[in-house]
């Protein structure tokens, strides 16, 4: 059907400007990171990024605790979920999106009226006679801004592939004397394998590559990647050769984390399927 | 703080009763209650004509209308019917940035002193045409033909001022007298810092006694690794978040610009200011006109509106800094006018200095320092991305290897 | 542990965990309420600040910026989309693959190099003399990048749709009499409408939200989002909490009038169904 030679034309318009503003930019990166301010070649910038070999461990760290604390959180909300009765699953379901769609500026910014010094939760410590903690501006601060902005990410994915886990499943394992560990190891965490593969990419890619979370909740002495990116391209150290040096290490990481997840993905699927 | 500025507003409103009932008003074009401007000057040329002017400032640092100040902006639209599509920044550097990376369609900017010298040497700005800008006249000799722009060919003075620490008396034990009280660990985690490379860079130097313009690259290092030092005690690098934080109260001490200390202690009683001893930067920020505005006329009533007598007290009055038209000052209250913040005596002009444009080799390493600073983790951690990538690519090669061998398995 | 306790366990833990999704939500919403500036101590009940919010031109401008390049540009992402996945439809599987693969690069790429790669080209364009004097930053590099981060989704969503259409439909169309070009737009184009339409509310949504692509393309304008930016950067005034309580509001508002006509619809199918079962 519609497979005419004619109809391929319309893909034309879409084809030229995906090569326009998706390759060309991506090549475009890779040149100015392999070039000098002059437009030489030089391998300088790369190099120059083991400098800040402290910020993408930092990145790395706290994007990979974040992914932890999500997916840790998000399991059981995930399953209790997707055992719900179904109007009721749309209403949560609902209300777990919500959140998403305020602007996550406004987001990061209220956390930062609860963590300060002399900000609510202090307060409410304080009536116990806690505190006042230590809490905005640590890294802390940063890992607890990237569960919060992105939880839902991982408890979307979980959701959808624990949908699919028929409760007839868990019944058989627990006829055959399965424990509630057991079933939890064996059945529903091989089970929802896609489900984890999608969330650990959809929260671990944006957590490492932000820069307002660091910002607003980090007090800009936790660094991150994207910190450091803006700082080459709009900010301190206007220097795009080597920002763009660090976009290209950036995306490494991000592809490695892929290729991981998504190699894990398609091998759980076919085992569901 | 309410009183003061009832009071402000008060006496505001008798100056210009008081004026608007001299015969003096008749050269004036009366906008609205609080902005008069001469009317020996066209300021409808341009009206209908639907033109926008991108006009970018630093964040506050113009009478917005908020706190029920006066709105000098919307006054000029009305004024002139050009529209100003006004944005903020947030220091010198992103400033440069943003104009170099192309977001350069700005009508007016309004950088530093060493920012104008660099954008001049980069043939960044365009000249004046002083035609249409006779409020020059108005400006202070002493603020003009600094070093940055021997002949002002380039820029026109808005306000100067200079830096110095705001500190919460409640929270230190002694009130501090010089910039090394920023790195007394008994503060740990209770200062806030400049996030920017040239205002931080004079804090430290000043401490050490070095002058706030880098001869050399070794000094450079010198004074960053001062700042690196610096940093277990630092709790944030702040801007302009600087107002809600030394505001509420989360943190003890932080260095600042005089004029915004003014607008913190209005607010919270419990601040003070002073001029560290060891030395502070004077600063001067001028209006410019960057090379690629295609509205440079406007651009220029824009920067002559700005000198109006009535907008500069408008602007003084609200955002604190010092003013270099005599005319405004002389209409300050008393409490602004001889405020040792705002305008210090000669102790503190004797040991001030002004930040000179750097040679581009010292400028790159400051920049690159900078971020170096930044990024300082004491606790280490590199071998993280050693581990990372290794694990990456041993489970990439594993996997490969798994599919290779399914694909071997499959064909039999 | 018996099933009381569990379903107990259960309960509070979802419990707590929509607290705390909720609750900054609320706290940010209640401050704006307060008749003080300051975040922390809650001194009276005023609308002042929603007052301030509608009066501040800075916000409003960006709002209608924000709702402009919006529209405009899911509009073209969708056509462009939509067309795409038709031509893309008749490729060779090989084709398709490779198209498929580089259209995912925005949408898996961190936003932050799709933004610095996209404001890269530009900068080059720019330097080749492209939008003259006064740059090529701001309304065009906006648009362009919205465009572009938008088109995938389209795709994404109704290439499925169009696989699962009945091929027969349109051959059929075809053996009675209709053109190529008739068949396509009274037998294809309805089918793929509801797909089609989410498209474009998913778009808007990405649009309207989107700070990351934006910031390094803006030039010298401002979306909602840079202006929430610039303002959180800045002495920070309680009308920021206003606008979070409207925007609240609204998304609330979309998401229930959108489940009640859907729920409408369902109903309706239900009862068409049974009313045929009952002819029957």
């Amino acid at each position: 059907m519609l497979r005419s030679k004619a109809s391929r034309w319309a893909a034309a318009p879409y084809l030229v400007w995906m090569v326009i503003f998706i390759v060309v930019p991506l090549f475009i990166v890779i040149g100015y990171a392999l070039t000098n301010a002059d437009g030489a070649f030089t391998l300088e910038n790369l190099a120059t990024i083991g400098r800040y070999s402290s910020v993408f461990a930092r990145s790395l760290l706290l994007a990979a605790e974040a992914t932890v604390i999500c997916l840790v959180l998000a399991f059981p909300v995930g399953y209790f979920l997707s055992r719900l009765r179904a109007n009721k699953q749309h209403i949560m379901l609902m209300l777990v999106m919500l959140p998403m769609w305020m602007n996550f500026l406004l987001r990061t910014y209220a956390w930062m009226t609860l963590l300060e010094k002399n900000g609510l939760i202090n307060r409410l410590l304080g009536v116990f006679g806690i505190g006042p903690l230590n809490m905005i501006n640590t890294s802390g601060a940063v890992v607890l801004g990237m569960v919060y902005n992105y939880l839902p990410y991982m408890i979307l994915p979980l959701y959808t592939a624990m949908t699919k886990i028929d409760d007839s499943i868990i019944e058989a394992a627990q006829d055959l004397g399965c424990n509630t560990r057991r079933i939890l190891l064996r059945v529903l965490i091989p089970l929802s394998g896609p489900g984890i593969a999608t969330g650990i990419t959809m929260v671990f890619v944006p957590a490492v590559s932000t820069f307002i979370i660091s910002r607003m909740l980090g007090g800009g002495s936790n660094l991150l990647i994207g910190d450091l990116i803006e700082l080459q391209f709009l900010g301190n150290s206007y220097n795009l050769n080597l920002g763009s040096a660090m976009s290209l290490a950036l995306m490494v990481i991000v592809l490695l984390c892929m290729s991981f997840t998504s190699s894990f993905d398609e091998e759980e699927m076919e085992g569901v399927m | 703080m309410n009183w003061i500025k009832k009071c402000l507003a008060a006496s505001c409103a008798l100056l210009l009763a008081a004026g608007a009932a001299l015969p003096a008003a008749a050269g004036q074009i009366t906008v609205n209650e609080d902005i008069a401007v001469s009317d020996g000057y066209d300021w409808t040329r341009f009206a209908g004509q639907n033109l926008t002017l991108n006009v970018y400032n630093w964040g506050l640092y113009i009478s917005d209308g908020s706190d029920e100040s006066v709105d000098v902006v919307s006054a000029f639209e009305e004024l002139t019917g050009i529209r100003v599509n006004y944005t903020t920044f947030d220091s010198n550097e992103s400033l440069y940035a943003k104009m170099k990376s192309g977001g350069a369609s700005y009508d007016v900017i309004f950088p530093s002193e060493y920012m104008v010298g660099k954008m001049i040497a980069e043939d960044m700005l365009a000249p004046l045409d002083y035609a249409n800008i006779p409020n020059m006249a108005a400006i202070g000799e002493e603020y003009k033909g600094w070093a940055f722009d021997p002949d002002n060919a380039y820029s026109v003075p808005y306000m100067w001022g200079t830096t110095g620490l705001i500190y919460n008396t409640t929270m230190v034990d002694e009130p501090p007298t010089d910039w090394a009280a920023l790195w007394d660990v008994q503060y740990a985690n209770n200062v806030l810092m400049f996030n920017n490379s040239r205002d931080a860079y004079a804090i430290a130097a000043k401490k050490l006694g070095l002058s706030l313009n880098p001869n050399s690259v070794e000094e450079v290092d010198l004074v960053m690794q001062e700042l690196q030092d610096q940093k277990s005690v630092v709790q944030a690098y702040v801007m302009d978040e600087i107002f809600d934080k030394m505001e509420g109260g989360e943190a003890a001490m932080a260095p600042y610009y005089a004029g915004d200390a003014l607008t913190m202690i209005a607010d919270n009683p419990d601040l003070a200011f002073i001029h560290p001893t060891e030395g502070v930067n004077f600063f001067v920020d001028s209006m410019c006109i960057p090379a690629t505005s295609k509205n440079k006329e406007a651009a220029e009533m824009f920067i002559n509106y700005m000198c109006e007598t009535s907008v500069g007290y408008a602007n003084c009055d609200y955002i604190g800094y010092s003013t270099p038209i005599d005319a405004v000052w002389e209409l300050l209250d008393d409490e602004l006018k001889y405020s040792p913040i705002a305008y210090p005596g000669t102790e503190v002009m004797d040991k001030a200095e002004v930040f000179t444009t750097l040679p581009d080799e010292i400028n790159a390493e400051l920049d690159a320092k900078w971020s170096e600073m930044k990024s300082y983790d004491e606790s280490g951690g590199s071998w993280m991305v050693v581990i990372f990538l290794v694990g990456a690519v041993l489970l990439s090669c594993f996997n490969i290897w798994r599919k290779v061998r399914k694909k071997v398995r499959d064909n039999y | 542990m018996n099933t009381q306790h569990k379903r107990l366990l259960q309960r509070t833990y979802i419990v707590l965990i929509f607290g705390f999704m909720y609750l900054p939500i609320a706290v940010l919403i209640a401050y704006s309420f307060n008749e003080s500036k300051s975040r922390a101590v809650f001194t009276g009940f005023t609308l002042g600040w929603y007052k301030s919010l509608l009066q501040n031109e800075m916000i409003l401008s960006a709002l209608a910026t924000s709702v402009v390049l919006a529209l405009v540009s899911s509009v073209i992402a969708t056509v462009l989309g939509t067309l795409a996945t038709i031509g893309i439809n008749s490729m060779s599987r090989r084709t398709q693959l490779i198209v498929n693969n580089i259209s995912y690069v925005p949408v898996v790429n961190p936003e932050i190099i799709t933004g610095v790669s996209l404001m890269l080209l530009f900068v080059l364009l720019q330097r080749a003399g492209l939008g003259g004097e006064g740059g090529i930053f701001g309304w065009f590099t906006l648009l362009v990048a919205h465009i572009t981060f938008n088109v995938p989704y389209v795709i994404f969503n109704v290439s499925p749709k169009l696989r699962q259409l009945d091929p027969s439909l349109y051959n059929a169309a075809q053996d009675l009499g209709c053109t190529p070009r008739q068949a396509f737009f009274k037998v294809i184009l309805p089918q793929l409408t509801p797909a089609i339409l989410s498209a474009f509310l998913i778009c808007l949504t990405y649009s309207i939200d989107d700070f990351m692509i934006s910031y390094f393309n803006c030039g010298t304008m401002q979306t909602l989002p840079i202006a929430i930016y610039s303002m959180t950067r800045k002495k920070v005034s309680p009308e920021i909490n206003a606008l979070s309580a409207i925007m609240f509001l609204i998304i609330l508002a979309i998401i229930l009038v959108s489940n009640a006509l859907d729920s409408r619809t369902y109903r309706k199918n239900q009862a068409a169904i049974r009313k045929s079962m009952a002819q029957a």
